[in-house]
């Protein structure tokens, strides 16, 4: 194994099984996808990251299977780009185990070269997206892919995660979903910079239409405000109103490929706007940032794990049970503990 | 963090239209905490390669109805071999003839599991296939 190239030079050299592989050793977590990752990180940033989420059963596979189709096959004679996709589907919190069922929804990409597939289970994180999809779109931006589509779990309220990941995020609605008061609620509608009523063919869909604009309307544009250790950091320079981004709303039925073309526009248009305005950077910024903060956090909680010996661990644990100390309190006799 | 799942491709080549079985076995190894990536009827042998290498399987479970075994499952094993999958584990699922059998498990099936199979029978055999890689 020692004397084969890297599995980074492979993956580089265009090499897709290596890619598939890699994938799995960053998902995993193992010592050869950290590698190879310090090997490739230099060669990331170039990508459009555009994250599709919304509510289960809102068309978000077909929507993904659509824009890739786009971009692999635009109408105007462009340069076709290479795309990668990653689904993300729940995994049993009972099991561990998961069902990944967004290739169904994908087989209009089958055969492409230019198309790379993969399912990831949420392995137990709750944001909507796996602990490990950051590293993944890391691995297929260094690949070459210059547009990487990270479809979420099916997303209800707080699953927020892909706003911190993405540069551009669909929000993606169906007729019938809720009234104007879910609209106006904080959390998920927030977070789009396309808004997209999916299966607008089904009925209700004027109602849908109107609930989530007169929200939008409510809105005042503002830039986007970063939380960085619980203090609000603004963009140095209040945009004029005419130079922020007004959430555009749009209807699609991704089955039939209808409203797909505008889609795809507004989503270049927003890497356009993100560009001009230097909030691509920001947000690149922001993502890196609590990508640190929680890399920081899992290390040092590993590293301490490992110096509090299992027994001290456990009678700390019965003390609690048992109420003879509060939670916080058990904190600090573990942390005062390890420090001994 | 750190965790080794198994990931498994269930896949229905062909064109019979009954994904009943390949449901309910996708679902049993769910069950038994494995990954299992769905792709749904009608794919070619070529479609389930692809598949396979990008999301880097363990094991391909193919389910067959329509009697089309003998001409899809080699071209399925051809195809992850010309990829180097090799190493997949492909086991078979549906209405497969007695006298198929060892042809089958000639080409290097793993396992053959018409109706009435145990569901655990399936996943011990995953987990000894993967285990001995």
């Amino acid at each position: 194994m020692v004397n084969e190239p890297s599995l980074a030079k492979s993956v580089l050299s265009g090499d897709r099984l290596a890619l598939g592989r890699l994938l799995t050793q960053i998902e995993n977590d193992l010592p050869e996808g950290r590698q190879a990752l310090v090997e490739l990180y230099s060669r990331t940033g170039r990508a459009h990251l555009i994250g599709v989420t919304g509510a289960p059963g809102t068309g978000k596979s077909s929507l993904v299977n659509q824009i890739a189709r786009f971009y692999r096959q635009p109408p105007d004679g462009k340069q076709p780009k290479p795309v990668g996709i990653i689904a993300v589907d729940p995994s049993s919190p009972f099991t561990g185990g998961a069902l990944l069922g967004d290739r169904v929804r994908m087989r209009d990409l089958a055969g492409d070269p230019g198309v790379f597939i993969r399912s990831m289970a949420s392995r137990g994180s709750l944001g909507g997206l796996a602990a490990s999809t950051a590293g993944l779109v890391d691995a297929l931006d260094a690949a070459g892919y210059e547009v990487v589509l990270i479809e979420t779990v099916g997303a209800g309220q707080g699953e927020v995660d892909i706003v911190r990941l993405a540069h551009t995020t669909l929000v993606v609605e169906a007729p019938g979903l809720g009234d104007e008061i879910q609209a106006i609620k904080a959390g998920i509608l927030e977070i789009a910079d396309v808004l997209v009523i999916n299966k607008a063919d089904l009925p209700g869909v004027e109602n849908t239409e109107r609930a989530l604009r007169s929200m939008l309307e409510l809105a005042h544009p503002a830039p986007r405000v970063y939380l960085q250790h619980g203090q609000v950091e603004h963009h140095a320079q209040v945009l004029e109103d005419n130079e922020s981004w007004q959430t555009p709303l749009l209807r699609t039925v991704a089955t039939q490929g209808s409203g797909i073309d505008e889609l795809v526009e507004k989503i270049e248009l927003h890497r356009q706007f993100l560009r001009q305005s230097g909030e691509w950077e920001l947000r690149v910024q922001a993502r890196l940032r609590s990508q640190l903060e929680s890399l920081l956090q899992t290390a040092l909680v590993t590293r301490w794990r490992k110096s509090v010996s299992e027994s001290r661990y456990s009678a700390v644990l019965d003390l609690l049970t048992m109420r003879q100390i509060s939670p916080w309190q058990a904190v600090e006799s573990l942390l005062d503990g390890a420090r001994q | 963090m750190s965790e080794r799942k198994i990931r498994v491709l269930i896949a229905k080549p062909g064109l019979d239209g009954h994904d009943r079985g390949a449901k309910v076995v996708a679902r049993a190894l769910r069950d038994a905490g494995m990954e299992v990536i769905y792709t749904g009827l009608r794919q070619t042998p070529e479609m389930i390669a692809e598949a396979a290498l990008q999301e880097d399987v363990d094991a391909v479970g193919l389910s067959i109805l329509s009697g089309a075994h003998m001409a899809l499952v080699p071209r399925v094993i051809e195809q992850l071999k010309a990829n180097g999958q090799d190493h997949v584990a492909v086991f078979i699922g549906g209405i497969i003839p007695d006298e198929d059998l060892h042809p089958l498990m000639d080409l290097g099936v793993m396992g053959v599991y018409g109706p009435g199979t145990l569901t655990d029978h399936i996943i011990r055999d995953i987990r000894a296939a993967v285990r001995r890689d």
